[in-house]
């Protein structure tokens, strides 16, 4: 393990399990390399804690390349920590300095119970999706790239909200633990695609109920979400979906 | 025969129509209870309470003519006696009070939304503190309204404005006169106003948001007209109490 000369005390929550009381515990951490990204900083810290006998901190992480959407810590009162449009992962210790005191929690939400230490359950999003995150289409063999054409101001703007990895970011910060970025993220990549169109009013309404019944806060425009996400997912998704959710309520004929 | 048929029929239309209008609600389902509906709610009262500060702002500034507040009793007259503005200050009454209670039960429903709160949280770092704060910020104008409404709204349309001015109106310009003598009203109606700035220039640009006004060639144009309204309208608002207190107008 390469070592540096960064010595840090990390205050992270630890709880057993979703029903005991958690709590924060101090870690004294020494000779810390700036180059380490925060996730391996925690690696070092479980090291660590198994050489001593203790139980290793649990988080989550999987690509570690910032696309997965894995990693969810909350960092100094910020989900990602303190830098703009980072995940966890690709946060390095260099954005901290020597001495630093470090406060380590879980994602804050009803909706998103805490597993155990740091990782939350976050399925909530995934049945988000199931309700109606997705296009139906023949099977056979695939259509022609370029046979429906899309204008690029659309074809951008669909590829911006597709990029949210679902990290939940957005739910964390938010002061409403609303998750009506992500929704609406998942809800305009596709109603801005002609694939999109036939479900689009259905999958609104669908996926906006399913948001509900999971529990999240309702948005109050505050911005926070916007500002924390890791991908700059913006504003303009909550409004299309609230312009997709009024159409399909009061102007469609359909009802769900 | 005919006629009396076609009047059963006319009456049987009337009697379908609230079952009509049940229907309609139906299909609508829970549009009004979804997260989003209930930010729908508060934006429509919201635009519609914006609207009507406009007409009070505008109103109560007449003050300023100085002239002993006899085109302002003439403005305030109108307002209480016109048979279409007392119809719409019904409306607006609802407004306000579904506006307040959504807002109080939005409030509370999104703090359970985070029952266990974070040891550090930094706000600061991605949102304005007034747009975190509108239950506060708005349960502080909900009890500055009760004293506003029961010192000039309850005396100007129920218990009755004592003394008339020179023209033979009923003077609600003394009214004030004689309620900013009182150094906390006047204290009271400033931080008021403190709070209606900040309320506002979050509400403002937010309401549009929530009506799905998001759009790359309005919405700047709607968030600067957003700041200056706030400012403007609370500056006037604010200016009333002081100047009464301080004898600039008379």
């Amino acid at each position: 393990m390469s070592t540096g000369n960064m010595n840090l005390t990390l205050k992270v929550w630890r709880q057993k399990d979703n029903k005991a009381k958690g709590s924060l515990v101090d870690y004294k951490l020494s000779e810390i390399s700036p180059d380490m990204s925060f996730l391996e900083m925690f690696d070092v810290l479980n090291e660590q804690l198994i050489t001593k006998g203790d139980e290793p901190v649990v988080f989550d992480h999987d690509c570690r390349e910032g696309i997965c959407g894995s990693c969810s810590m909350f960092i100094n009162g910020r989900p990602h920590g303190p830098k703009d449009l980072v995940t966890t992962c690709q946060l390095h210790m260099r954005s901290f300095k020597d001495g630093d005191t470090i406060v380590v929690e879980p994602w804050r939400a009803a909706a998103f119970p805490v597993i155990k230490d740091l990782t939350v359950d976050r399925t909530a999003f995934d049945r988000i999706i199931a309700a109606g995150g997705f296009i139906s289409v023949n099977t056979g063999n695939a259509q022609d790239a370029n046979a429906l054409p899309i204008p690029k101001i659309q074809a951008d703007a669909a590829f911006e909200a597709a990029a949210c990895i679902g990290c939940g970011a957005c739910v964390a910060t938010c002061k409403n633990a609303s998750a009506m970025l992500f929704t609406s993220a998942k809800i305009s990549q596709l109603a801005l695609l002609p694939q999109g169109q036939p479900e689009r009013y259905r999958r609104a309404q669908s996926m906006v109920a399913q948001m509900d019944a999971e529990g999240f806060g309702n948005c109050t425009n505050t911005g926070a979400c916007e500002a924390e996400c890791p991908k700059g997912i913006s504003l303009e998704n909550i409004a299309r979906m609230n312009r997709d959710f009024y159409a399909a309520k009061f102007v469609s004929e359909e009802e769900v | 025969m005919i006629f009396v048929f076609k009047l059963s029929h006319l009456l049987n239309t009337f009697a379908g129509i609230e079952l009509k209008y049940k229907n309609l609600m139906a299909s609508f389902g829970n549009a009004f209870s979804s997260s989003i509906g209930k930010k729908l709610i508060m934006g429509i009262t919201g635009l519609f309470l914006i609207l009507f500060l406009i007409v009070h702002c505008f109103i109560n500034s007449l003050i300023f003519l100085n002239d002993g507040g006899l085109v302002f009793n003439l403005g305030a007259n109108f307002m209480a006696t016109n048979w279409l503005i007392r119809g719409s200050e019904v409306i607006l009454m609802l407004g306000l009070i579904v506006h307040a209670v959504q807002g109080l039960r939005l409030t509370f429903q999104n703090q359970a939304a985070r029952p266990v709160k974070y040891a550090v949280n930094n706000g600061n770092a991605n949102s304005k503190w007034y747009s975190r704060s509108m239950g506060l910020l708005g349960t502080l104008l909900l009890i500055f309204l009760i004293v506003h409404l029961s010192n000039f709204w309850v005396v100007s349309r129920f218990t009755g404005i004592p003394t008339e001015d020179a023209n033979g109106r009923e003077n609600l310009y003394a009214v004030m006169q004689q309620a900013f003598q009182n150094i906390w009203l006047v204290v009271l109606y400033e931080l008021a106003m403190v709070s209606l700035a900040y309320h506002l220039l979050h509400g403002f640009a937010s309401a549009f948001q929530t009506l799905g006004w998001n759009h790359r060639k309005y919405s700047p144009l709607i968030k600067g007209v957003g700041v200056w309204y706030s400012i403007i309208i609370s500056l006037l608002f604010a200016a009333m109490p002081v100047a009464f207190y301080t004898g600039l107008i008379k």
